[in-house]
Parts: C-alpha cells; sequence; structure tokens
C-alpha cells in the first residue's frame, strides 16, 4: 500500500488528469455548468409548474401528471434554456464589471436561496390574498428581500430587473398571440406577480450560476499553484 | 456611531460574560434548556396526530338544523369545522334480502338473483316517493358530469342528475338488462380492479357495504344478500326523510330490527395528500436537507463533527417546536399545513448563527482555556449575530404587516421561532460547543483516538478470560493478550455511553417501541380500523354465538306471514353449515342428503346502524370526488340508515332465474373470485413479508455500519464500584476472581525496608537491618545477615559500640540513651525468633517531633529510605507508619543537607545503623547505611566480603552495575565504587539464570576470591541537596535530588554529562533503562520525559496530586503513580494521559510491569493484572485466604515471572499467571 500510495502522489496530476482538464477546459465547463444549470431549471419550472396548477384545482383526477406535462412542453424548456443563459452570464457580468461576487459564497446559502424561490412560488399559489395588488405587492417585496439576503449586487439586481421586464414582455407577447393564456389575469392578460417571480428566479439561477463557476475558478487556481 | 460602537461593546461584554457562564455550568444549562424545550412543547400534546382519518360528530336528528356559517356558536364541544351546511345528506337504505325458507331445489345463484332483482323495485319506490309535492328529485344532490378520466364507467354511475348509488347501477338501472343479464357475478366483478386495492373499489362504492358481506357470491354461508341504496340528498327535509322512512318500513317491514335512529353522524374529511402535491413538497424537503447537508458540512475542527451536526439541527428543530408550541399556548393554533410550511421555516431561521458560532469559536487561540475560547468566540461573533437577528426580525414584521392571514401566521411562528432559536442558540448549542471543545482538548490533538476508538471493539479471542473463566485450564492462572491490532484503547467516557447506550440498543428500542405504539394509536384510531373491526366483531359474534343472546338483538327467525316451513327453521343450526368449501362446489342437490338443510335467517344487529363504518374512509371522498366534489376540508352528514328486509319465496327465486343459471356452472368463475380474494390476502402478506425481511437487512446493515461489532457479546454485568469492593476496571467490568496461595516468605520481624533482586535470589531488609536472602525460585531463606553481624564478625565492636554511642548521645540527644541503648543490647541474634526491637522501634516512632528533631545519628535513616522508597499515601493510613512519621523524615532529612552531620563520623562503627540502600548483583549484596558505609555481602554465605568507610554521609541510594557501584549520600554526593576481584584462579565465572539469556549474566564470585571495593571518584556536591533517586542503566547514572534537578553521568568516567532542569519539586522517581529512555517524577506531580543523548527534555505532564511515587517505561508508554494513588498511564511518545486507574489506599505505589503489556498492581490482599495497553482488569489474584486484607506496600517483578509482594514484614512470592501473549 505505501508504494501505491507514493505512486499516486507522484503521479496525481496525472491521475486526476482527465477530469480535472474537463473542468478546466473552458468551453467544456461552460457546456457543463450550462447543461446543469439548464437541468435545475427545467426542474423548478415543472415543480412550480405544478404549484400553479394545484391552485385550481384542488381534487386531482388522476391524470393531472399527464395533464401537467402536456399542457405546454415547451415552458419548462424554455425555462431551462433561459435559466441556462441567466447563470452563465451572471459570473461573465462580474468578471467584466471586475466586482466579483463577495456574499456568502457557499452552497449552503444557495441552497437557502433556492428554498426561499419555492417558498415565494408557493405563497403566490397557496396564500389567498384579499386581491391582486396584495399578492403583487408582497411578492415583490419577497424578492427584493431575496436579493438583499443573498445577492447584494447592483449587477444582480439590474439585470433581474431587466431580465424580469423581458420575460414578462414575452409573455405578454405569447399570450397576446394566443399561444398562451391564465386563467384569471388580472393585468393585461397576464398575473401581475409575474415579474416578481421573473425576478426571483433570476436571482436564484444567478446565484447557482456563480456558485458553479466557483469551481472553475477554484480549479483554475489550483492549476497556477501546481504549475 | 459612538451610540453603534457602544452598543458593540455592551453587546460583545454580554456575549463574553455569557459564553464564560455557558463554558462553566454545561450540564445545568443543558438541563435547564431541555426543560425549557420540553415545557414549551407541552401545549403540543393537545394537538390532534397527524396521520389520523376523517373527524366525527354526532348530533340528534330531532332537533337538527343546519349550523350556522358564524363563528360566535362556540357551544359545548362542537368542532369548529362543523359550520355551514354539509355537502351532502347522505340517506342510506340498508336492504337484507334471503330467499326463505332454502330449498333443496335451488342453485347457489338463487341466493342472490331475485334478492339483487327486488332493488329495482326499491329503486322505483324511492324515485317515485313524493311527500307533500316533494320528490326526490328536488331535494336529491344534482351531479353533473363524470370526470374526464372516468369514462369507463359513464355507464355505471348516475350521470346529470340525482347521486343515487345502487347494486343497480350496473344494470343501468334497469330490470330487464338484470334479468338478461347471464352472469351476475361477472357483471359485478369485471369492474374491480386487478391489483392490490386499497381505497374503495366500485364493488364499494355501489353496494355500499364491504365486498364480503354482501353475500352476492356462490357460496355465501348465511344465503343473505346485503346491500345499499345511497341517496345524496343537498338539503334536507326532516319531513319527506321521515315519510320515506315510514314508507319503505311499511312495505317492507323489518320486525325484529331495532336500529337506533335518532342520531346523525358529521363526518369530517381532512385535505387530502395527492401525489401532485407531494412532488413540490417532496422539492422542498430535497431542498432543506441540501441545504442542512452543506451547512453542516462546513463544521470543522471540531471533535465530533456529527456531533455538533445533531446538536444544530436539534437546536433549529426544537427552536420549530418550541415556537408551535408557544403559539398554542396563547391560543393561535396553527391552520396552516405544518408539513408545508415546515421547510420555509426553518430555511428562515436557518444554521448559519450556528456555524458562524463554530466557526469563530474554533478560530481562537488553541492554547487559551475553553471558557475563554467560548467566551472569545462568541463576543467575537456577537455583534454579526445580533444584526443578522435584528435583520430577520424586521423582514418578518414587514411580512407581518401584509395583513395576509396565511402570512401573518407564517410571521409569527417565525418571529417565535427566531427568537426561541436564539434562546437555544446562545444556551444549549453553545454549551455543547464548549463540551465538544474541551473534549478535543482533553482527549486527544493526535488523530489516532479518536480514529480507533470510532472502530469496533475487537473480537473476543476464544481465551479471553474475561468472558470465559477460565475453569477448564489446567492452570487456572493464564492470561491471555489479545493481539493489540484488534483491541481497543480506552475510550473517553462520553463515548462509552454512547457504546453503552449502544450495548443495550437503547435507541432501537425506544424508536421502536414509539413506532409500534404510534401505529397501535393510528390502527385504532383509524375510522376503518381496530375499533370499528372490534365492535363490529363483538357484535357479529355475539348473535352467532350460544343461546344467551341480548333480547333486543332479536335474532330468532321470526318470518312474516304464516310460513308453514317455518316450524322446521324455528331450530336454527347453531353448528354453522359444516359443509366445508370443496363440498359445496356441487349444486344445491347433491347437498341434500343427511345435512341438515339451513335456511337464511336475517338478523339486524348493532353493527347494522352505520353500516358505512365498516368500509374505507375513502368512500365517500372517492365516490365524490368523482364527479369533482371535494370533501377536503369539508364534512358531510350521514342519517340513520332505513332498514328494509326482503323475504323471497323460493317460487319467485326459480321464476326470477335466467335460463344460463341453473346449467352455467358456477365452479371457475367462483372460484376465481374466491381465489382472487384469497390472491390479495396472499399479495399483501408476500409484500408485508418482503417489506419485513428488506426492514430488517436494511437495520442489520446499518448496525453493522454504525455499531460495534460484538458489543453485547460479552454479557458484561455493570454496576458501579463499591469502595473497598473488588477491584474493577473503569467499565465496571470485574473479572473473575481466583486465590492462590503464594510462598509466604518470612522471618523478618519489621516491616521490610529494602528489596531487591537478582533473578534467582532475593535480599530483603527490614527496618531492624536484617538482611536476609531467598530463592527465588522456592522461597527458601538461604542466609540471613543480622544487622549486628558486626558483632558476629567483630566480637570487640561490641564493647566498642556502647562507648561510641556514649560519646554521640550527649551530643546529639539527651532524652533517648537509654531507649536507644536498649535496641542493640537486645539479643536479636536470631532473627527467625521474635525479639522486642520492633515494639522499641514503634514506640520511637510515636515521639513527638519535636523530640525528634535534632535525631541524625539514629534510624532516621530509615524513615528516610522508606520515605522515598514507599511512596506511602499521605492521610488516612491503614498501617502503621503515620503521616507525622512520614513528615518528620522531610524535616530531618533537611536538616541533614543543611549541616552535614559530623557527628556520625564519632561513630564509626555505628552498628546500629541501619540499611538504607541495597543491591544485588551475583551473590554479592551491596549494602548501604545510614552511617555512610558501603558493604559487601556474601549473599550464600552470609559473609561480609568487602567494606568500605570512605564516606561518612549516609548511602541514600546504591546502583550496581557490573563491577561499579554508585553510591549517592545524604549530603548530595556521589561516590563512584569499583569492585575488583582476585581470583587466586584467575577465573571469573559467569551464571546466569537458565533461558534468559537476554540478561546480562551476573558474575558470581566464589568465597575464595578477594574482593576488594575502591572509591573511585567521588564527586562533592553533586547536588545540593540530599541525592534522592540513583538510577544506572546503559552505561548511564541518574540522580534525582531534592533540589529540584536531575544530573546524568557516565558510569566509566564519573563524568556529569548533563543536568536536567525542569522539575518545580523534588525529584522523587526516576526511571532509565537499556534504550535511554529516561523519565523523572517531580514532589510537584509533574513527569518529565528526557533525550538522553541531547539532554533535552521531550514532554512535561502533570499527573498526580503530590509526588509522583514511582515511575516505570515501557516501549509505548509511561506508567507514574503518586501519592494520590493514582497510576496514570501515558502515552509516551505524545505525552497523553491514555487513561489511569486508581489504587487502593496505600498501594499507590506497588506496580509492576511483567511484560510489554501485562501490568499488576497490588491490592487489599491482592495483586491485580491490566491489559496495560487497553487499560482492562484481566484478573484479580488474592493472595492466601480472604479476608485478611493487608496492602501491598511495594511490588518487584521478578525476572522469572514471579512478583513479590511486601506486606509489611511479609513478603508473599508469587507466581505470575502465565502470559499467553498473542502476537497476531
Amino acid at each position: 500500500p505505501g508504494e501505491s500510495t507514493l505512486f499516486s502522489i507522484g503521479n496525481g496530476v496525472a491521475l486526476r488528469g482527465p477530469y480535472i482538464s474537463m473542468i478546466t477546459n473552458h468551453t467544456t465547463n461552460l457546456l457543463i455548468r450550462g447543461g446543469m444549470l439548464f437541468v435545475v431549471g427545467v426542474f423548478l419550472a415543472l415543480v412550480l409548474n405544478l404549484l400553479q396548477v394545484q391552485r385550481n384545482v384542488t381534487l386531482f383526477p388522476p391524470d393531472v401528471i399527464s395533464s401537467v406535462f402536456s399542457s405546454a412542453w415547451w415552458v419548462p424548456p424554455c425555462c431551462g434554456t433561459a435559466s441556462a443563459l441567466i447563470g452563465l452570464l451572471y459570473p461573465c457580468i462580474d468578471r467584466h464589471l471586475g466586482e466579483p461576487h463577495k456574499l456568502k459564497r457557499e452552497w449552503s446559502s444557495v441552497m437557502r436561496c433556492v428554498a426561499v424561490f419555492v417558498g415565494i412560488n408557493h405563497a403566490s399559489a397557496k396564500v389567498d390574498f384579499a386581491n391582486n395588488v396584495q399578492l403583487s405587492l408582497t411578492l415583490a417585496a419577497l424578492s427584493v428581500g431575496l436579493w438583499w439576503t443573498f445577492d447584494r449586487s447592483r449587477s444582480g439586481f439590474g439585470m433581474g430587473v431587466a431580465v424580469a421586464l423581458l420575460a414578462t414582455l414575452a409573455t405578454q407577447l405569447l399570450v397576446y398571440n394566443g399561444v398562451f393564456q391564465y386563467t384569471s389575469p388580472d393585468f393585461l392578460y397576464i398575473r401581475s406577480w409575474l415579474p416578481c417571480i421573473f425576478f426571483a428566479g433570476v436571482i436564484t439561477m444567478g446565484n447557482i450560476g456563480r456558485q458553479l463557476a466557483l469551481y472553475e475558478c477554484k480549479f483554475v487556481q489550483e492549476k497556477i499553484h501546481q504549475d | 456611531m459612538t451610540v453603534r460602537e457602544r452598543l458593540r461593546q455592551n453587546i460583545s461584554a454580554a456575549f463574553y460574560r455569557h459564553g464564560l457562564l455557558c463554558a462553566s455550568y454545561p450540564v445545568p444549562i443543558i438541563l435547564f434548556t431541555s426543560a425549557s424545550i420540553l415545557t414549551c412543547c407541552y401545549p403540543l400534546l393537545k394537538l390532534p396526530l397527524p396521520g389520523t382519518g376523517p373527524v366525527e360528530f354526532t348530533t340528534g336528528v330531532r332537533d337538527y338544523s343546519v349550523p350556522s356559517h358564524g363563528t360566535q356558536g362556540d357551544l359545548g364541544e362542537r368542532p369548529d369545522w362543523y359550520r355551514g351546511p354539509p355537502v351532502a345528506y347522505i340517506q342510506q337504505v340498508l336492504v337484507k334480502a334471503a330467499v326463505s325458507p332454502w330449498d333443496s331445489s335451488l342453485v347457489p345463484v338463487d341466493v342472490f338473483r331475485s334478492p339483487l332483482g327486488r332493488v329495482f323495485s326499491l329503486l322505483e319506490e324511492i324515485r317515485d316517493h313524493v311527500y307533500t309535492d316533494r320528490s326526490l328529485e328536488s331535494l336529491c344532490l344534482q351531479v353533473t358530469d363524470l370526470l374526464p378520466g372516468l369514462r369507463r364507467m359513464q355507464s355505471l354511475l348516475p350521470e346529470h342528475g340525482c347521486l343515487l348509488v345502487s347494486p343497480g347501477n350496473y344494470w343501468q338501472n334497469r330490470r330487464d338488462m338484470f334479468d338478461s343479464d347471464p352472469d351476475i357475478l361477472k357483471t359485478v366483478h369485471q369492474h374491480e380492479p386487478k391489483g392490490l386495492h386499497t381505497s374503495a373499489t366500485l364493488k364499494d362504492l355501489l353496494f355500499g357495504v364491504p365486498g364480503k358481506s354482501t353475500g352476492v357470491s356462490l357460496y355465501s354461508k348465511k344465503r343473505v344478500v346485503t346491500y345499499t341504496i345511497t341517496i345524496a340528498l343537498s338539503s334536507y327535509d326532516a319531513r319527506f326523510v321521515a315519510s320515506l322512512r315510514a314508507r319503505l318500513k311499511q312495505l317492507h317491514p323489518s320486525t325484529n330490527c331495532s336500529l337506533r335512529e335518532d342520531h346523525m353522524v358529521h363526518v369530517h374529511f381532512k385535505e387530502e395528500i395527492g401525489i401532485a402535491e407531494l412532488i413540490p413538497l417532496v422539492t422542498t424537503y430535497i431542498i432543506l436537507f441540501a441545504y442542512i447537508y452543506f451547512s453542516t458540512r462546513k463544521i470543522d475542527m471540531v471533535k465530533s463533527k456529527w456531533g455538533l451536526a445533531l446538536a444544530a439541527v436539534v437546536t433549529v428543530l426544537s427552536s420549530l417546536l418550541m415556537s408551535v408550541g408557544l403559539c398554542s399556548l396563547f391560543g393561535l393554533t396553527p391552520t396552516l399545513n405544518g408539513g408545508e410550511i415546515f421547510p420555509y421555516l426553518v430555511v428562515v431561521i436557518g444554521l448559519e448563527n450556528v456555524l458562524v458560532l463554530t466557526k469563530s469559536v474554533v478560530s481562537t487561540p488553541v492554547d487559551l482555556e475553553v471558557k475563554l475560547r467560548i467566551a472569545q468566540g462568541l463576543s467575537s461573533e456577537s455583534w454579526s449575530i445580533m444584526k443578522n437577528m435584528a435583520t430577520e426580525l424586521v423582514i418578518i414584521l414587514i411580512g407581518y404587516f401584509t395583513l395576509v392571514p396565511a402570512i401573518q401566521e407564517f410571521c409569527l411562528f417565525a418571529v417565535v421561532g427566531l427568537v426561541s432559536d436564539f434562546f437555544l442558540q446562545m444556551f444549549f448549542f453553545t454549551t455543547v460547543l464548549s463540551i465538544d471543545i474541551r473534549r478535543m482538548e482533553l482527549a486527544d490533538l493526535n488523530r489516532r483516538l479518536p480514529a480507533e476508538a470510532g472502530m469496533p471493539p475487537p473480537k473476543p479471542g476464544p481465551l479471553r478470560p474475561r468472558e470465559a473463566p477460565p475453569p477448564s485450564r489446567p492452570s487456572p492462572h493464564t492470561i491471555t493478550l489479545q493481539a493489540p491490532a484488534f483491541r481497543n484503547l480506552r475510550l473517553p467516557k462520553r463515548l462509552r455511553v454512547v457504546y453503552f447506550l449502544a450495548r443495550t440498543r437503547l435507541a432501537q428500542r425506544i424508536i421502536m417501541v414509539g413506532t409500534v405504539i404510534w401505529i397501535g394509536i393510528l390502527v385504532y384510531t383509524d375510522p376503518a380500523g381496530l375499533r370499528t373491526y372490534l365492535a363490529a366483531q363483538v357484535s357479529e359474534q355475539s348473535p352467532l354465538g350460544e343461546a344467551g343472546l341480548p333480547p333486543h338483538l332479536g335474532v330468532a327467525p321470526v318470518f312474516p306471514g304464516g310460513d308453514p316451513t317455518s316450524t322446521l327453521n324455528v331450530l336454527p343450526a347453531p353448528e354453522p353449515t359444516p359443509l366445508p368449501e370443496n363440498q359445496s362446489q356441487g349444486h344445491g342437490e347433491a347437498r341434500s342428503g343427511p345435512a341438515p338443510l339451513t335456511s337464511p335467517q336475517i338478523t339486524w344487529g348493532s353493527e347494522d346502524e352505520e353500516v358505512w363504518r365498516r368500509l374505507s374512509f375513502r368512500y365517500w371522498p372517492s365516490l365524490f370526488s368523482y364527479y369533482n366534489i371535494t370533501l377536503a376540508k369539508r364534512y358531510i352528514s350521514i342519517l340513520p340508515v332505513i332498514p328494509v328486509t326482503l323475504h323471497l319465496s323460493p317460487q319467485e327465486a326459480i321464476e326470477t332465474r335466467h335460463p344460463q343459471d341453473t346449467q352455467h356452472a358456477p365452479r371457475t368463475s367462483a372460484k376465481t373470485t374466491e381465489l382472487q380474494a384469497d390472491l390479495t390476502l396472499y399479495k399483501v402478506a408476500a409484500l408485508g413479508l418482503f417489506a419485513g425481511v428488506l426492514l430488517v437487512l436494511l437495520l442489520f446493515c446499518l448496525y453493522r455500519v454504525l455499531c460495534p461489532r460484538n458489543y453485547g457479546q460479552n454479557g458484561v454485568q455493570h454496576g458501579r464500584r463499591r469502595r473497598g469492593d473488588l477491584p474493577c476496571d473503569e467499565y465496571g467490568y470485574s473479572p473473575p476472581v481466583s486465590e492462590i496461595s503464594p510462598l509466604l516468605l518470612r522471618g523478618h520481624s519489621m516491616d521490610i525496608e529494602c528489596l531487591a533482586n537478582d533473578g534467582m535470589l532475593l535480599a530483603s531488609c527490614c527496618l531492624a537491618g536484617q538482611i536476609r536472602v531467598w530463592d527465588a525460585q522456592t522461597g527458601d531463606c538461604l542466609t540471613v545477615i543480622p544487622n549486628n553481624g558486626y558483632e558476629l564478625g567483630f566480637g570487640d565492636y561490641s564493647l566498642l559500640g556502647p562507648e561510641a554511642r556514649n560519646a554521640s548521645t550527649p551530643i546529639m540527644d539527651n532524652e533517648h540513651p537509654l531507649r536507644r541503648r536498649t535496641t542493640p543490647v537486645r539479643p536479636a541474634l536470631f532473627g527467625d525468633q521474635p525479639d522486642l526491637t520492633p515494639l522499641i522501634d514503634t514506640n520511637f516512632g510515636e515521639v513527638p517531633p519535636s523530640q525528634m528533631m535534632p535525631g541524625c545519628g539514629f534510624d532516621f535513616g530509615e524513615l528516610v529510605e522508606r520515605a522515598y522508597k514507599e511512596h506511602e499515601a499521605s492521610p488516612p493510613l491503614p498501617f502503621p507508619p503515620s503521616p507525622p512519621a512520614a513528615r518528620q523524615r522531610r524535616r530531618s532529612l533537611g536538616d541533614q543537607s543543611v549541616a552535614p552531620p559530623e557527628q556520625v563520623l564519632l561513630a564509626p562503627w555505628d552498628w546500629d545503623s541501619s540499611v538504607w540502600s541495597m543491591e544485588l548483583r551475583g551473590n554479592l549484596i551491596a549494602a548501604g547505611r545510614s552511617s555512610g558505609k558501603l558493604e559487601l555481602w556474601d549473599a550464600v554465605e552470609g559473609s561480609l566480603r568487602c567494606c568500605n568507610e570512605d564516606g561518612s554521609s549516609g548511602i541514600t541510594a546504591l546502583a550496581f552495575l557490573n563491577n561499579r557501584i554508585v553510591a549517592a549520600r545524604l549530603n548530595g554526593s556521589l561516590d563512584f565504587f569499583t569492585v575488583d576481584i582476585h581470583k587466586p584462579l584467575g577465573l571469573l565465572q559467569y551464571r546466569g539464570p537458565p533461558g534468559r539469556a537476554s540478561l546480562p549474566p551476573s558474575p558470581c564470585y566464589s568465597s575464595e576470591d578477594v574482593i576488594s571495593c575502591q572509591l573511585t571518584r567521588s564527586v562533592q556536591c553533586a547536588h545540593q541537596k540530599p541525592i534522592t533517586v540513583l538510577r544506572a542503566a546503559a552505561g548511564r547514572v541518574v540522580t534525582g535530588s531534592q533540589d529540584h534537578t536531575v544530573r546524568v553521568y557516565r558510569l566509566e568516567d564519573s563524568c556529569c554529562l548533563f543536568t536536567l532542569q525542569g522539575h518545580a519539586g523534588g525529584i522523587t522517581a526516576i526511571y532509565i533503562d537499556q534504550t535511554m529512555v529516561l523519565a523523572s517524577g517531580g514532589q510537584d506531580g509533574a513527569i518529565c520525559l528526557w533525550d538522553v543523548l541531547t539532554g533535552s527534555r521531550v514532554s512535561h505532564v502533570y499527573g498526580h496530586r503530590g509526588d509522583v511515587t514511582s515511575l516505570v517505561c515501557t516501549t509505548s508508554c509511561v506508567l507514574s503513580s503518586g501519592l494520590d494513588d493514582l497510576i496514570c498511564i501515558w502515552d509516551r511518545s505524545t505525552g497523553i494521559k491514555l487513561y489511569s486507574i486508581q489504587q487502593e489506599v496505600g498501594c499507590g505505589a506497588s506496580l509492576g510491569v511483567i511484560s510489554e503489556s501485562l501490568l499488576v498492581t497490588g491490592g487489599q490482599g491482592c495483586v491485580s493484572f491490566w491489559d496495560l495497553n487497553y487499560g482492562d482488569l484481566l484478573q484479580t489474584v488474592y493472595l492466601g485466604q480472604s479476608g485478611e486484607g493487608q496492602p501491598v506496600r511495594q511490588l518487584l517483578v521478578l525476572d522469572n515471572a514471579a512478583i513479590v509482594c511486601d506486606f509489611g514484614s511479609e513478603l508473599s512470592l508469587v507466581y505470575v499467571p502465565s502470559v499467553l501473549e498473542k502476537l497476531d
């Protein structure tokens, strides 16, 4: 065993080679991150969609799951793509602005952020608000609170707002063209809380993306150290 | 800013004090927090158990009115869900129909065909019933479409009309379809699900009674068909219902029915959790666990990561429980779904503070005291903790002002949870952290111990004396040592607690019992569960049972209309249809033999009052859910059932027969139905068995992974050791006790002072100065050298002595001459006989200290010697040498060293001088006397071979190595002597103990040799104060003195190599061996390990309160004993205390190492053997008869694995239990 340990220490770089090189290779790393973000986005979209569906149907017929999957098949992939884009964009912006994200760079914090995001969705789906303005205001406050707790970067806020507006606009267009419809629109064919949800989602996805990008940085640093 | 600064300072100071408090009183604080958690959780007991089914509430029918929506009516125990109208009123018509009398010409299908056929007329009756222009159509619950997914049921369930369910639905409520149906059973069963089904099936739905009790089966023994017609009413019209009831009763009277009709049951259904709701829930929980995982992963640099992570989770969870408990205490009943908001609450409360605390405490300097570390860590993070807390509170308060009830409630819970979490963090977690840090500091910074402690303890070897007392073995005293690799080190106490828990499987048992109780409660309280089942069983059995039936149940078959055959039926067959199934496969005619025919009887029992209870509690929700009506959080009212009894005549049954009925062989289909039911049962059983096996396997794996491999195998009895009881190790384990009769070496008249051994021979010297030489093998006394050997050898001195003494006594002390003189004058020539000397000396010991002060010429030396050699325990001594004596010795010693006693010079032949030190090599005994004289005696012949009187100060210690003798004197000088042998034959024989090649052979001096002893070098003032210890090994001589230093000399040239300083008290014990290990112990209780080659201190530990009395090193550990009667075992390389053994009072110094891993200690009349590596008590051997409990004061291990114990004036020679050491 002693010999083998020595051997592995000696050839540590070589043994870990493929993995490290895959991680440190920029394009591969980008692809991996994008894929992970996409998966997360799809998953969250499915779950949150289910929450929204639940709001209207109290007791489910047995085929509710299939209805969720069939209703708008393109929604989850769209969400996934969007989240991948956002998640990759955030570290990029950080790098370009030259102000790296400092606040709570830990997975536990990221998980907390995701949990709060799901909670916001949950609240929007489950809690009975007196009117829609109240709902929208509450969600807006919660979203900003999310940003303050987990992000606090100007770039994050700006990007969040921009994406939220864009996404709302896109949804508006879609609804306007009749591709998609809300059961009870209250704000120009759509739900007024949609921007808040988008904003919170952008913040969450950005958080995840940054955390994932951290690995690349770490390995690059390690590589530099090794060299 | 200044205010902020001041606030910050105040907060940090408060946290500092709090940290000190927590670290100082961990146990009370933990108890306090546990108590407060329990108190706060107490209100939770009132909350309903999760997982129970629907809730019921019963009201009277007579004065029923629809409950109002308002909340004002808090009358009685009316539940809060009982508000507003129900979803529906359920009126059930329970039909029991039978063909009677049963005729042998009837076929089994007749049992149910015509009774079922009657349902259509009944339905017609019900539909057409009109009471004052109200018909059923206007009152019933109108339903619309079935849910889209239920197309296949479309033909079976009513649509667009009244919700009226009966078996007639199988045939679309059309009599003609029923009549043309060739196989009723097939129709009924074709809709049954194939696999397992737990909720209501279609058959249950339509029949309204459990499948088994419908009687629609070819093998029904009772031949009674039971079904219900269920009508759902949207509004309650008492008169209509009453008239319907009266009408039906009038048409179909059930005379013997006494069902209660005055109660109406409201059933409230809880929210159902469907899979669609479960997915988000599961997602949130996954996120929660990921959060907890990532959070606790950051805990580092602590003793037990898992423990702290557990503490963190416990903190958060119990704060949540506390918040719920407190809220419900103040009247806020949680309306939110606890399971849903729980993860968010955890996330909001968070584990951050806990982690921050841990991190900051861990990052404080390690060399600080634990208390201070905790306090510093707390205070450095106090500001951020408070800031975070304030921020969170503000956020939650903002949430509270959203004025949305659900959010408000959430916020309320969160606030209380945050506050209680803060409380728990400050008290519970900080304390746990302090305990952990202390553990880490105490136990080990090296990773070895925890790594091994985590490993499972060893498999006990087959010869381990612990579990198998060795009666069958040839030698009762065999100690087998386990191979060290497989054994465990002595564990810290907390781990032992854990192991104790594991050994008794406390946790598993508690969990198991808890689960069983919970399941039991669930099963019992479940509406479809045990309680109703039991009730049904009881009520079912009573009518079928013996004749003693309650009259009101009315079982006796009284048939309407004068049936001529009724007389036959009066004698009902109490022997219940003795036909086995396979026999009943035949047709009715086949059974017309001697077997008496039984006619069906229709009985009404209390179990018929609420038939729906015997169905699954999902019956109603699933019925309504087909029409997209949810019962979740709503209730239905069930009206008393209307009993209908139908009796059909055989003719009628025959008339309604379908042509296929008679020829239709019922075997296959009937069998399949029966089989299906059976199969379901088997499937359930198989699944349960499989799950059970899987569970057992899983638990087994967990057990193997988590638990020590062989706990519980040892069958160890536990119990605290009582004082003075049998010695036991720290586990409370007392190994088998055996008794042997040692060789008693008697002969000394007084307490034995010095012991010396050379493998073969053993020399002892008592207080009286008598030296005896024993054969270490046989215990025979070889030689006796009396103290007054001079008198014998040099007769003139007997006369000279008193004069010399007279010369000295006036100077020294005036009070004792008489007494002193008597001592030698006593004819103590033959030590074998008891003489009076001991008495006199004992008296001397009792003399008050003041009188003893000047006595340096007298035998204080003995006492000095004893003080250093015996290391008696200080205060409560069970044996004669009492503490004042010990104190005197000290003082007298100091006196002497300050003023070197010239007086001794005046008495050069003081034959009264006692032997202070003795060494034995070969057959030469070197004895150092208090007078400063060094004598060499022939051990075998008992003759004085040589005498050196170069020194004048008493020889306190001797070392005899090869042909050199080193003598340490009281005045601090060190004399090196060389023993020269002038052999007449010029031959030096070597004699070695047989089979012990490792020992240096001792030279054997024959009696013809002329032995001379020359002082080669004298180091004056080797030490400033008296030399107390002298050890020689490996060509080095090490001395320890009262002046706090240790000196190392080279033996050859008497050159001082090092002066080792480091003790804060006089040196009391030194150990050096061939491997150049040097350890020293001092009066300060410290033990130092030195590197002899460089003179540097390797480690320095404090182990004892009071003097270190003896030191022994093995290759891996250092053993020390102290005046506190404690034997400590230290790791030699790291200086970490492995464990300690509490000795009995007075036996503190008696320890010896037999082999590398076997330790022997003395006790009250016994010796105990310990496994040195692991601290296990292996065996206790009682010496002599039990009862006489003399303490072992000295213990000497001889080379031939015999032990010599010093019991006062006698020695015990014990042959050690043979030591079998397993190497691997």
